[in-house]
């Protein structure tokens, strides 16, 4: 396939720097996007984490949720969160494209599969808000 | 040898186009400066290059949109460049005969039996598809392509999928051989910029999702299923 | 006839826990992560989160939590590294330690559920 330049060596073809994500703001949009898996892992930790302080007696837990007040983990999970909702709320915009989803021979618009996964999102958060907090 | 540019002033003219610049380069300026160009109306898909860093139909770029400002124009991304704004298209030809756009048909059916019928609905599934015009303005924007010349991209994937939607198509399982592999459909990380520059709204993102999800479901009938014939 | 790559698996996991990640981690991550720590809001207490805890679907639904996003973060992670990175050439390292520490981490997450008593 790169019968292009077999042929013809002398042929100019501009190297990509290592920064092409920079390049653009919708290069930038996608790296950051992508990056926000690494956060969505780093959430994954602090919940084995926290599963093993609760394994360990309320000592541990307490311990546990002293680390978590201090100043850098507070603001570690800020900007955690900042990424995750940035997954969740491009998650949610995108998915209907792989989807395409049709009713009576006409595609649906993107915005009637988008609308209910956001609802859906309200209420499990919501549900889940309640099971912790005590209801 | 390193490229170069080269800067030449050219009247403005509120109905003018960058192509209509860049004929006036040739005609009046420099004879020498070689582009491709050819119904200057946004359906042949020559005249891509990328102007101020975008890539675009020059036969479709006002230069009122740049104000007085100077304008920048390059060859399109992402590709080899042969001369001045002319790139090196043949990799993608090779491509696109790899992904065999053209109905397949497992049975070919006697013409006494007649045409084969479509409803609006079906081709409606395809349609959008098909407008793509080979201009390769989604190439240029495309940072997997940019990065692996051996990517597939974004045209030739959606016009596989324009086939595998068609109703009268029976080359699915084909073309999923050739496109279920890293440099197929599975390169794309859905970067998404293909669809917003393309010219003619074809939306080539949206069709490689659209496989991506068809070729998982192949792939978990044939896990699930594997004595099932192909 | 070229055999068809098994990446519609990955994708098939990556794809799933992006669902999992999209609608779970933020409530989780807003109460457990900001809202208890800042005391915005009052966090239950050691005998309350252990008994939800404990509760077999609880198990289960932790067990999925941490596993499924895992994936989801090894698949992305791992393309991000060849793109932007430009390091495709090292990907059997890349895939070992992306795929390898999805593995690593949801059999921890196993063993953590299972010995939640």
């Amino acid at each position: 396939m790169a019968r292009y330049t077999e042929g013809h060596p002398r042929w100019h073809r501009t190297r990509v720097s290592t920064f092409w994500w920079l390049g653009s703001w919708p290069y930038l949009k996608f790296i950051l996007r992508e990056l926000s898996s690494v956060f969505i892992a780093w959430f994954v930790v602090m919940v084995l984490l926290q599963i093993r302080a609760l394994s360990h007696g309320p000592g541990a837990y307490n311990q546990f949720q002293q680390w978590l007040r201090a100043p850098i983990l507070v603001a570690l999970n800020a900007i955690s969160l900042f990424f995750v909702l940035f997954h969740a709320i491009t998650w949610f915009n995108l998915a209907p494209k792989a989807m395409a989803v049709r009713l009576r021979g006409k595609r649906v618009p993107d915005l009637v599969i988008t609308t209910p996964n956001y609802a859906a999102w309200l209420m499990v958060s919501a549900l889940v808000a309640w099971l912790v907090l005590g209801g | 040898m390193e490229p170069a540019f080269q800067r030449y002033e050219v009247p403005f003219r509120r109905d003018w186009v960058v192509l209509d610049a860049l004929n006036y380069i040739k005609d009046k300026l420099d004879g020498s400066l070689s582009f491709r160009w050819s119904c200057r109306m946004g359906i042949c898909g020559s005249c891509g290059m990328m102007v101020n860093g975008e890539p675009k139909l020059t036969c479709a770029t006002f230069l009122s949109d740049y104000g007085l400002r100077p304008i920048r124009v390059e060859p399109l991304k992402n590709f080899p460049v042969v001369r001045d704004l002319i790139i090196e298209m043949s990799g993608f030809t090779a491509k696109l005969s790899k992904v065999k756009p053209w109905i397949i048909r497992k049975d070919e059916t006697p013409l006494s039996e007649g045409e084969f019928r479509q409803t609006p609905e079906q081709l409606d599934t395809f349609k959008q598809f098909s407008m793509c015009i080979n201009c390769l303005l989604c190439y240029a924007a495309c940072p997997v392509y940019g990065l692996d010349p051996l990517f597939a991209g974004p045209a030739a994937i959606a016009l596989a999928q324009r086939y595998n939607m068609d109703s009268r198509d029976q080359g699915s399982n084909e073309r999923l051989d050739t496109l279920s592999q890293h440099d197929g459909i599975w390169g794309c990380t859905f970067v998404g910029e293909c669809t917003e520059v393309c010219p003619k709204n074809v939306d080539p993102a949206g069709a490689i999702q659209q496989y991506k999800l068809a070729a998982a479901k192949e792939w978990l009938k044939s896990f699930l299923m594997p004595w099932g014939g192909r | 006839m070229t055999k068809r790559s098994n990446e519609p698996f990955l994708w098939i996991l990556f794809g799933a826990g992006g669902v999992v990640a999209a609608f779970l981690i933020p409530i989780h991550l807003f109460l457990f992560g900001l809202a208890f720590p800042l005391g915005l809001l009052d966090a239950p207490d050691y005998e309350r989160v252990l008994t939800l805890a404990r509760h077999p679907l609880t198990r289960v639904y932790l067990f999925i939590l941490c596993s499924l996003p895992l994936f989801h973060w090894a698949h992305r992670f791992r393309y991000t590294l060849y793109d932007g990175l430009q390091i495709k050439h090292l990907n059997e390292l890349i895939n070992l330690f992306c795929y390898g520490g999805a593995i690593v981490g949801t059999t921890v997450s196993a063993y953590l559920v299972w010995n939640l008593s």
